[in-house]
């Protein structure tokens, strides 16, 4: 029985705050980092944080009491210093399930990182983690296919695959784009993509484009004898726009479609996937707009909770960052985040910041893909770091070989496989890296000229999101 | 422009296509891989024409719970015997993912 209705304003804790709360398998758990407005304690604000992000607002409401509140509510449960961090704090929140629709990141995220985030009390808010439990996540449709399948499709075993992103990104046209996508194919690479930015301009509409590719996809497997792909980027001004691109993809019997979840919209990339799966088609997604929401150690959403969500909207690739090339992605957090997108159980792990344990059960993993300033001399470090399980991308690695296209596809190809035959045999590949390496270039002169070419290129800047760790 | 070569266009086979074929030790070495990873061992081959195809001709059954690298390498070597023109690959059967951990093909065929 409710009690009796009284006007005005309640300290959020009195309602919000619940240290002995023990979570229940069924609850979808949040980790913020809050920085409390001074004068404001941490328990009133996670407890704020709470109430504003499930069924609180900032008075009270008779009709708050036509429901059982204490059944819906979500509750701020446990609160920790973040190391090194004095002004910081994480709050872990417990939400009960029935608050969210079945199936919906869309609505779990209009929730968790709605209005919340320009909440007055609080002067930054970051989400860190996301525990999914497995009843919700039996509820989303997932990866349209997942690694294994596509393994299967693509008859490609044993080996991270290889890709390239065409450039320059935009002015070509549609039939000069081809030719580049035809050479990257024939010398060796099983992917090529489409740019983000590659819409339909009117430098190259979407359909000219779809069709030269189409053709140098179907002569590169028949030079080669190997399956290949490129990655048709349907991203659209509208879902009608998207679905009449996937649909023509589909007519000229390509395997893979590309999207772009962030700025497409999860929306948008739910129904893709779900399209996706009915009609056999892959699907890479790329996430323009990340760094935006991702970067700042103090406001806004970490990317592994980015890569949840994708993870349930559904995609077959994501890109994960590469660790080592020309964009920023720090070693640890890396390797969490591409466990979270291809494991089927991933426990917390302090030391890569996961903050719970997180089970996937049957919904499939999707290929970490690491793309971004990256050439042969990172290979042995790339294989070291994705595994096999990961689509590593050279774009002006393969377009930029003195010899064009196709030699250096031939030499990204070596140098994979070099790599992974000694892995294979035991060998510290990352250690070994150049002996590897310049063994393969004796029987490959593309490898060979590829390594003189981009000898000194390293891009070693520090990272800006790092792990929140006692010394830093 | 002296300075650049013509790429050479060749029919490939997959993973480890691009290196040179494997000496009888490497291959072994393979072997030992697939076998400390768990996976089951198998033998296929196909005429040489035919080698897009997802089915290849299975060489007798997969060799499940064969730890011997020496006894899988002298089933590759049969087959290879048994249809010389043949292309022979090497599988790893990974049953918990239900894929193939390593699939390279040994004999290129001609």
């Amino acid at each position: 029985m409710a009690g009796k209705y009284e006007a005005g304003v309640k300290e959020y804790r009195q309602t919000y705050w619940a240290p002995d709360y023990v979570p229940l398998d069924s609850d979808i758990l949040a980790c913020f980092k809050i920085v409390p407005q001074p004068g404001v304690d941490r328990e009133e604000a996670a407890a704020a944080v709470a109430a504003e992000s499930s069924t609180g607002t900032w008075t009270t409401v008779w009709t708050d009491l036509l429901t059982d509140l204490d059944y819906y509510k979500g509750r701020a449960y446990r609160i920790e210093d973040v190391p090194g961090d004095d002004a910081a704090f994480y709050a872990f929140i417990a939400y009960p399930i029935d608050l969210f629709e079945e199936g919906s990141v869309v609505n779990v995220f209009t929730s968790l990182v709605g209005n919340v985030f320009g909440f007055k009390a609080v002067r930054s808010l970051r989400l860190e983690d996301v525990r999914f439990p497995l009843h919700y996540v039996m509820t989303c449709n997932g990866p349209p296919h997942g690694i294994q399948v596509e393994r299967d499709k693509m008859d490609k075993y044993g080996r991270p695959l290889l890709g390239c992103t065409i450039k320059p990104k935009l002015g070509l046209s549609a039939k000069n784009y081809g030719r580049a996508v035809y050479e990257a194919l024939r010398g060796g690479l099983d992917f090529t993509k489409d740019d983000e930015n590659v819409n339909s301009q009117p430098f190259m509409r979407w359909r000219d484009r779809f069709l030269f590719v189409a053709d140098a996809i179907h002569n590169a497997e028949a030079q080669t004898g190997e399956r290949k792909g490129h990655y048709l980027n349907v991203t659209a001004p509208s879902p009608e726009d998207m679905y009449e691109r996937a649909e023509f993809a589909k007519e000229l019997r390509m395997p893979i479609v590309m999207h772009d979840y962030l700025a497409g919209g999860l929306c948008a990339n739910t129904g893709l996937a779900r399209w996706c799966r009915k009609n056999g088609l892959l699907l890479h997604v790329h996430r323009a707009m990340h760094a935006v929401i991702d970067r700042n150690p103090h406001h806004g959403i970490h990317f592994r909770v980015l890569t949840k969500m994708l993870r349930l909207s559904g995609g077959d690739h994501l890109h994960t960052g590469t660790v080592v090339g020309k964009l920023e992605g720090d070693r640890a957090s890396t390797l969490g985040w591409i466990d979270l997108l291809r494991e089927s159980y991933v426990p917390e792990d302090r030391s890569r910041g996961i903050f719970f344990d997180q089970d996937w059960g049957s919904m499939p993993g999707a290929f970490a893909v690491a793309s971004g300033g990256i050439h042969v001399w990172h290979m042995p470090s790339l294989v070291t770091i994705f595994g096999d399980d990961s689509v590593l991308q050279f774009g002006g690695g393969t377009l930029g070989h003195p010899w064009g296209n196709a030699a250096g596809a031939a030499a990204n190809r070596a140098a994979v496989e070099a790599c992974v035959e000694a892995r294979n045999r035991g060998v510290e590949v990352e250690k070994e890296g150049k002996t590897i390496l310049t063994n393969a270039a004796r029987h490959s002169p593309e490898l060979k000229i590829a390594m003189e070419t981009w000898k000194e290129i390293k891009f070693e800047f520090d990272t800006v999101d790092k792990l929140d760790v006692q010394n830093r | 422009m002296a300075d650049v070569q013509d790429y050479k266009q060749a029919r490939r086979y997959e993973t480890f296509s691009y290196l040179p074929p494997f000496s009888a030790e490497q291959v072994r070495a393979q072997i030992q891989y697939i076998i400390a990873q768990g996976w089951n061992p198998a033998v296929e081959h196909v005429e040489p024409g035919r080698s897009f195809t997802y089915y290849w001709d299975m060489w007798k059954l997969p060799m499940f719970g064969e730890r011997n690298a020496d006894a899988v390498l002298a089933e590759v070597e049969a087959c290879h015997r048994e249809y010389p023109s043949h292309s022979v690959r090497l599988i790893g059967y990974d049953n918990y993912t239900q894929s193939q951990g390593l699939a390279f093909v040994v004999y290129r065929g001609s």
